[in-house]
C-alpha cells in the first residue's frame, strides 16, 4: 500500500496531527481576504493534482483513525445513524457510488468485483473483505448506507426530494459542527437551515435549493464551508456539548496556535440514479493555526478574515469567545502584503 | 451538460401515431441506470441549430443495456416529434442527455395509483418496473380513445392490477370509482391531457386526499407561437425567435450562454431575470409562482414567449 495511515485520536489525548503533505494539500476555504455566505458551488471532482478536490471521495492519512472514531461515537449513540424506511434504495445507490469510485480512484486500497448483483468488496486499509448481493440487505451486517459510511470518511446526509424541497430522511452524522441528525431527521431544507444567521434573508438558501433540485445524474458539485474547533475533535455534536463546549475555555495566548483548529467541510452533491435522492457528503478537515500559518499566504489571509468577520457569524460558528486571542496570535503572520487570488498556496 | 452519444438500434411503429425508439451505446458499454418516471433530452440537429426535446424513458430503469422512448407524432407541434418520426432510423447516431427525473415515485406511499391518458402512459412504463422490483402494491389505469390509438397496450404487461379503459368501446375511466376507497397512505400519479390532471386533482380534493399524495407530470413540450424579438443585455444583441422555436432554442442558436435541464418548464435551470419589459410575457412554465409571473421580472426561456415591443434579458 502506498498510503501511510496515522495512528492518532480525535478525543481524550488528541494525538491527531497533520504531516507536511497533509498541510500542503489542506482545503483552505478562503479565496479572498474576507468572508460572507454565498452560493459558492462549483463542479466536482476536479482541481489540481494531489488536492482533496481531485477524486470523488478523498482518502487521506486520517482514514483509519477517523473510522475508529466513528465506531466509538456510534457505540455510544446509535441514533447518529438513521434511515427512514423509504431511503434504503438511496443507501444502495450511495454504496454503489462509493465502492465504484474508490475502487477506480484507489486501486491499491480498494477492490470491487461485480458479477451481476454478486459483489465482492475488499477494503485493505480496514482489513475488510465481503461478498454480498447488491440490493439484498439481508446479505450485509447492517443497512447499505451504514455499511459503506462506516468505511468512508465524512458525514453523509441523504435527501429525499418531494414537493419541490429536499428532506433529510437518512444520514450518518458523527463529525458534525454542532447540529444533530436526531433533531433534523425528517426536516426540509429551510427547516434544518433555520439556525443559520443572515443567509436566508440574503436569498442564499432559495438559490441554493433551486440549484440542488436541478442537479442531474452525472453532474456532481461541491462547496466549502468552515468553522473553528478547539482541539482536533470530530464529534462536536449538540448531544456531547458538555464534553467539548467547556474546552473552549482552555484557550490561552500560549496554546492557541496548537489547540485552535480551522475546521473545513468539503461538501459534495450527487444525484443518485435509482432513488433519485441527493447524497450530501460532508467531509471534515482539521488543521491548527500553527500549521496553517506555516503557509505565508494562508496565515495573512486567515488573520484578515477572522479579524473582519461579521460578529453574527463569529457567534454562530462558536468562536466569538476566543476571537481576540486568535486574531492577536495570527497578527504576527500578517505583514500587510497583498495576497494572491484563489485558495491555493503560492508556489 | 454531460451527454451520451448512442446508436439507434430499433425503431418500431406501435400505432399509427406512435413510434418506439431504442438507443444503445455503440461500444456496448453499460448506460447509467435511472429511476421510474425519468426522461431523456434528445438532440435533433436541423441545419445550424439543434432542437432538443425531452421524452419519458419507457424501458427497465435497472437495465443498462439500452434506453427506450416512445414518441407521438404531433403534426402541429414545433417539429421535434416530426423529426423523430421522419428523420431517425435504425443505425443512426443520436445524442441524448443523461436521465433526469421530475416525476419520481414517492416511496413513502403504502400504495401507488398510476393514471395515464394517451401518450401520458409513457412515464408509468418505467415506474411500474420499479414498483415491481420494490414489490410495492400499485394499480395502473390507462385511458385511450380507441384501441388503435392505445399504443401503450403493446408495452403493458397483462396483470390484474393493470386496467385499460377504451372510451370508444364504452369502458370510460371512472375516476370516482378508482379513487374512492383507496387505503390511507395511497399516492396517485397522473400524466396526460390537462383535463385529466385537473379531473384527478378535483376528485382527490373532494375525497379529502392530502395534496402531497397527488402528483402529476409537470413538463410538456414548449408550445409554438408568434415570432418575437429579445435583447441580450450584456451584448446589446437582438435575437429573433421564430414561430416554431422556443426562446431557449433561439438564444442557443445565437450562441448566448444559458443553462438548461428539462426544457419543459419544470426544473428551474433556465430561470432568467428580465431587465426591461414593454409588453406581456406569456408564461408557459410550471416553475415561477403566480406573483413572479405577474411581476414580469423573471422568465423561463425554455417554455415562455413574449408579445410586445421590447423584452431585455439579463444574460
Ligand atoms: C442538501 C444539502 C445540505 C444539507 C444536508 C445541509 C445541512 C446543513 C446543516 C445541518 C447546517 C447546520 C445548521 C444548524 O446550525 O443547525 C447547515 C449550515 C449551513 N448551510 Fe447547509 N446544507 C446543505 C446545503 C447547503 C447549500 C447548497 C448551501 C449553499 C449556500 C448551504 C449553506 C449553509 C450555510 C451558509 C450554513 C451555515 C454554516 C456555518 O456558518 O458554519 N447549505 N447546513
Ligand atoms: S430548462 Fe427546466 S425550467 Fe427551463
Amino acid at each position: 500500500m502506498t498510503m501511510q495511515f496515522n495512528d492518532e485520536t480525535f478525543r481524550g489525548d488528541y494525538t491527531y496531527h497533520n504531516s507536511p503533505e497533509a498541510i500542503r494539500r489542506f482545503p483552505f476555504p478562503f479565496d479572498q481576504d474576507s468572508y460572507m455566505y454565498s452560493v459558492n458551488i462549483e463542479q466536482h471532482p476536479g482541481g489540481p493534482k494531489d488536492t482533496p478536490f481531485e477524486k470523488m471521495f478523498d482518502v487521506d492519512e486520517h482514514y483509519v483513525a477517523e473510522m475508529k472514531d466513528r465506531e466509538i461515537t456510534l457505540a455510544e449513540d446509535p441514533l447518529r445513524c438513521q434511515s427512514l424506511p423509504h431511503m434504503e434504495l438511496a443507501g444502495w445507490d450511495l454504496l454503489e457510488l462509493i465502492m465504484v469510485s474508490k475502487a477506480r480512484d484507489y486501486p491499491d486500497l480498494f477492490t470491487l468485483h461485480r458479477d451481476g448483483n454478486d459483489w465482492h468488496w475488499i477494503n485493505k486499509p480496514l482489513g475488510i473483505e465481503k461478498k454480498f448481493t447488491f440490493l439484498d440487505a439481508t446479505t450485509l451486517p447492517c443497512g447499505p448506507m451504514e455499511y459503506i459510511t462506516r468505511q468512508t470518511q465524512g458525514d453523509f446526509a441523504l435527501l429525499h426530494e418531494r414537493d419541490n424541497n429536499l428532506w433529510m430522511d437518512a444520514g450518518m452524522i458523527t463529525s458534525q459542527a454542532d447540529w444533530s441528525l436526531d433533531f433534523d431527521v425528517g426536516m426540509n431544507f429551510f427547516e434544518w437551515h433555520a439556525p443559520v444567521p443572515k443567509a436566508r434573508k440574503m436569498g442564499v438558501f432559495d438559490k441554493a435549493l433551486k440549484f440542488l433540485l436541478a442537479v442531474g445524474q452525472g453532474q456532481h458539485y461541491r462547496r466549502l464551508n468552515w468553522t473553528m474547533t478547539v482541539n482536533p475533535r470530530l464529534d462536536t455534536s449538540p448531544e456531547n456539548y458538555h464534553k467539548w463546549g467547556p474546552e473552549k475555555r482552555t484557550i490561552t495566548p500560549e496554546n492557541v496556535g496548537q489547540k485552535q483548529f480551522l475546521r473545513v467541510e468539503l461538501q459534495t452533491f450527487f444525484r443518485l440514479p435509482r432513488s433519485n435522492a441527493l447524497a450530501f457528503p460532508i467531509r471534515c478537515y482539521l488543521m491548527n493555526l500553527e500549521d496553517i500559518a506555516s503557509n505565508p499566504k494562508w496565515g495573512r489571509r486567515l488573520h484578515r478574515v477572522l479579524r473582519d468577520i461579521d460578529p453574527a457569524l463569529a457567534e454562530y460558528k462558536g468562536f466569538a469567545v476566543n476571537q481576540k486571542i486568535i486574531v492577536d496570535y495570527l497578527s504576527q503572520f500578517d505583514d500587510g502584503a497583498p495576497t494572491s487570488p484563489g485558495i491555493f498556496p503560492d508556489a | 451538460m454531460k451527454k451520451l452519444c448512442l446508436k439507434v438500434t430499433a425503431v418500431e411503429q406501435l400505432s399509427p401515431l406512435v413510434k418506439r425508439f431504442r438507443f444503445e451505446d455503440p461500444t456496448g458499454a453499460t448506460l447509467p441506470v435511472f429511476s421510474g418516471g425519468a426522461h431523456l433530452t434528445v438532440e435533433m440537429p436541423e441545419g445550424d441549430t439543434i432542437r432538443r426535446n425531452s421524452y419519458s424513458l419507457i424501458s427497465d430503469p435497472y437495465d443498462g443495456s439500452a434506453y427506450e422512448i416512445a414518441v407521438r407524432r404531433e403534426d402541429r407541434g414545433r417539429g421535434g416529434s416530426l423529426y423523430m418520426h421522419t428523420k431517425v432510423s435504425e443505425g443512426d447516431d443520436i445524442t441524448v442527455s443523461l436521465p433526469s427525473n421530475l416525476f419520481q415515485l414517492d416511496l413513502r406511499a403504502r400504495k401507488h395509483v398510476l393514471i395515464g391518458g394517451g401518450i401520458g402512459i409513457t412515464p408509468f412504463l418505467s415506474q411500474l418496473r420499479q414498483l415491481d422490483m420494490e414489490q410495492k402494491p400499485y394499480e395502473l389505469h390507462y385511458a385511450a380513445r380507441s384501441r388503435e390509438e392505445a399504443a401503450g397496450i403493446k408495452l403493458l404487461p397483462q396483470a390484474a392490477h393493470i386496467h385499460v379503459h377504451i372510451s370508444e368501446e364504452g369502458s370510460r375511466m371512472d375516476l370516482g370509482a378508482i379513487l374512492d376507497g383507496q387505503p390511507l397512505g395511497t399516492h396517485v400519479y397522473t400524466c396526460g391531457p390537462d383535463g385529466l390532471i385537473t379531473a384527478v386533482a378535483d376528485q382527490t380534493a373532494r375525497l379529502g386526499w392530502p395534496k402531497a399524495a397527488v402528483h402529476s407530470e409537470a413538463f410538456t413540450a414548449p408550445p409554438p407561437g408568434e415570432p418575437f424579438d429579445v435583447v441580450v443585455k450584456s451584448s446589446g444583441k437582438t435575437v429573433h425567435v421564430k414561430a416554431d422555436q422556443s426562446l431557449l432554442e433561439a438564444l442557443e442558436a445565437a450562441k448566448v450562454d444559458i443553462d438548461y435541464s428539462c426544457r419543459g418548464g419544470a426544473c428551474g435551470r433556465c430561470h432568467t431575470k428580465v431587465t426591461a419589459c414593454d409588453g406581456r410575457i406569456l408564461h408557459n412554465d410550471h416553475w415561477l409562482s403566480d406573483d413572479e409571473r405577474a411581476a414580469q421580472q423573471d422568465i423561463m426561456p425554455c417554455m415562455s414567449r413574449f408579445k410586445g415591443t421590447r423584452l431585455e434579458l439579463d444574460l
